[in-house]
């Protein structure tokens, strides 16, 4: 197995730094150009929640694992800000606490379509944590 | 980089938007203000979303996308979309922007309505 373990600060100018890390990352699995983009995407949407709902635009710090066995590739985003008190609505699709009208609330439908699986734990007033996995791939023999 | 901003084009009552190379939360922060402003101070009743150098979107994109989408419902204005490469079109149909939004071919003309 290999993996590797950071820490960045919830800046939105990170999301695209986080997502660049994943790719170079997984590109040890000898991915397709659309597994990157697919990680990619779903990194950049756990970042981004993370930045803007656990950290609520303030300065946190968000920590980020990946690890590789064999084809399987794990990903963690976690933050220590508020948490989510309603897991199963936060994930449904369209759902958001945005009140600018610029959120789509499509941020966990992005992680679900693109990963294979998505795990969501959180609790009010510690923080949330994403585990996304996906088998990198699955076209070779 | 200069990737990074967005850039807008009028023409006539068109409002053609250049979305940058990576279309995320990050890129996104100043469309609001500027989309906003050039819509305040223009009759604007058709945009364009120019994906031609967007290499990346993810779920951000489609927030900006739709919002702008309601704002020119609103008035009986459309939406429409061009230059999508494939990863856009993924995320674009992911996102069901298909159902509200016509991609336009690169070099297809768009007509002002009065």
């Amino acid at each position: 197995m290999e993996r590797f373990r950071m820490e960045i600060e919830s800046l939105s100018k990170n999301e695209e730094f986080a997502r660049t890390v994943a790719a170079v990352f997984m590109s040890r699995l000898d991915p397709t150009l659309e597994e990157i983009e697919d990680v990619r995407t779903a990194v950049s949407e756990a970042v981004t929640n993370a930045e803007i709902h656990g950290y609520r635009n303030e300065t946190g710090v968000i920590e980020i694992e990946m690890e590789m066995e064999e084809r399987d590739l794990t990903v963690r985003i976690r933050d220590r800000g508020v948490g989510i008190e309603n897991v199963a609505r936060a994930m449904e699709p369209m759902y958001t606490t945005d009140t600018s009208g610029e959120r789509s609330g499509m941020g966990f439908s992005f992680m679900e379509a693109f990963m294979d699986e998505v795990l969501v734990e959180s609790e009010p007033g510690r923080g949330t944590l994403v585990t996304m996995k996906k088998r990198i791939g699955r076209w070779r023999p | 980089m200069f990737e990074e901003t967005f850039t807008y084009e009028a023409k006539g009552t068109v409002l053609v938007i250049h979305l940058p190379k990576e279309l995320d939360h990050h890129n996104c922060r100043n469309l609001r203000y500027e989309t906003d402003l050039l819509l305040s101070e223009n009759y604007v009743n058709q945009i364009v979303f120019d994906f031609s150098r967007t290499e990346f979107m993810d779920s951000s994109g489609i927030g900006v996308l739709l919002n702008r989408y309601k704002q020119m419902a609103r008035s009986g204005g459309s939406v429409y979309l061009r230059g999508v490469n494939r990863h856009v079109e993924r995320a674009l149909a992911v996102g069901g922007v298909y159902k509200l939004m016509k991609c336009l071919d690169q070099e297809e003309p768009i007509v002002a309505r009065s």
